[in-house]
């Protein structure tokens, strides 16, 4: 028979994470490992195909962008998050995460308006990772700068 | 056979971070977008280091297509930039090398708001 334990403040988590369901770990590892590993394929097919018109840096970031574009595209359609109940950190990881991230709030908000509806929500997500990625690229190149790298 | 090599590569590393990213969200339950800044975070740090920089060499799309390599990007445009034109280029290089990505989802974000109907989320 199980006691019951006094539920406290730092317990509860752990009480929590006994209580989850833990068989579907192994199930959630190979979708994730399966799926993003197919988006990265996705993404390299793009780069093979720039690179026949541009150089290997700008054939990357286009490729990177059209996966952006392809999965706001999936995300209008409801597909993305479909994937995503499944896929786990194998959708959410890649840049096509970033994508949804920025375009599914965008959507659900669009009751309230297109300036605090669509125009803030779009960033409640974005915008921490805009924030840090920015704020860490500044300091390592302002310290490249000091210590000459 | 190259570029055959060059997929397997990219599955294989770019599978390898989202499975790193599972295990994480398995054994701690962090949210979507603290998963994302964590491997932000990390790719630009791995990055400060000019160690990231080599994965994207090695498995292309599967180093850069993942969200840590939006942050190595960051990191090495904001570096280069810082090279060649001092204080000023540390402050535009970062979001200059990124923004092809930011722009892309912004207005496909907000296209997509203003064309598509929310739907009701499958539970």
């Amino acid at each position: 028979m199980e006691v019951t334990r006094e539920i406290t403040k730092d317990n509860y988590k752990s009480y929590v994470f006994e209580k989850m369901p833990k068989s579907s770990h192994w199930k959630n590892m190979f979708w994730a490992f399966l799926i993003g590993g197919i988006i990265c394929s996705i993404g390299q097919a793009f780069i093979e195909l720039y690179s026949l018109w541009f150089n290997d840096q700008d054939a990357s970031v286009l490729a990177s962008g059209t996966l952006v574009f392809i999965a706001a595209l999936l995300t209008g359609f409801g597909v993305y998050d479909n994937i995503g109940r499944f896929a786990g950190a194998g959708s959410t990881i890649p840049i096509t995460g970033f994508s949804n991230a920025v375009v599914s709030p965008a959507l659900e908000f669009r009751a309230e308006g297109y300036i605090y509806g669509v125009g803030a929500k779009m960033f409640l997500v974005a915008g921490p990772v805009i924030v840090n990625g920015v704020t860490i690229s500044v300091i390592v190149a302002l310290l490249t700068l000091v210590f000459g790298g | 056979m190259d570029t055959f090599l060059m997929f397997v590569k990219a599955f294989l590393v770019g599978g390898g971070i989202c499975l790193v990213g599972q295990i994480i969200i398995n054994y701690t339950h962090l949210t979507n977008g603290k998963i994302l800044v964590l491997f932000l975070i990390a790719g630009a740090i791995l990055e400060g280091f000019g160690l990231y920089s080599k994965l994207v060499d090695f498995a292309g799309a599967g180093a850069s297509v993942p969200i840590s390599g939006f942050g190595c990007a960051l990191v090495k445009g904001a570096v280069k930039a810082a090279k060649q034109d001092g204080i000023y280029g540390a402050l535009t290089g970062g979001l200059a090398a990124c923004a092809t990505g930011i722009s892309i989802a912004i207005v496909a974000g907000y296209l997509v708001a203003v064309i598509f109907r929310p739907r009701t989320k499958k539970k």
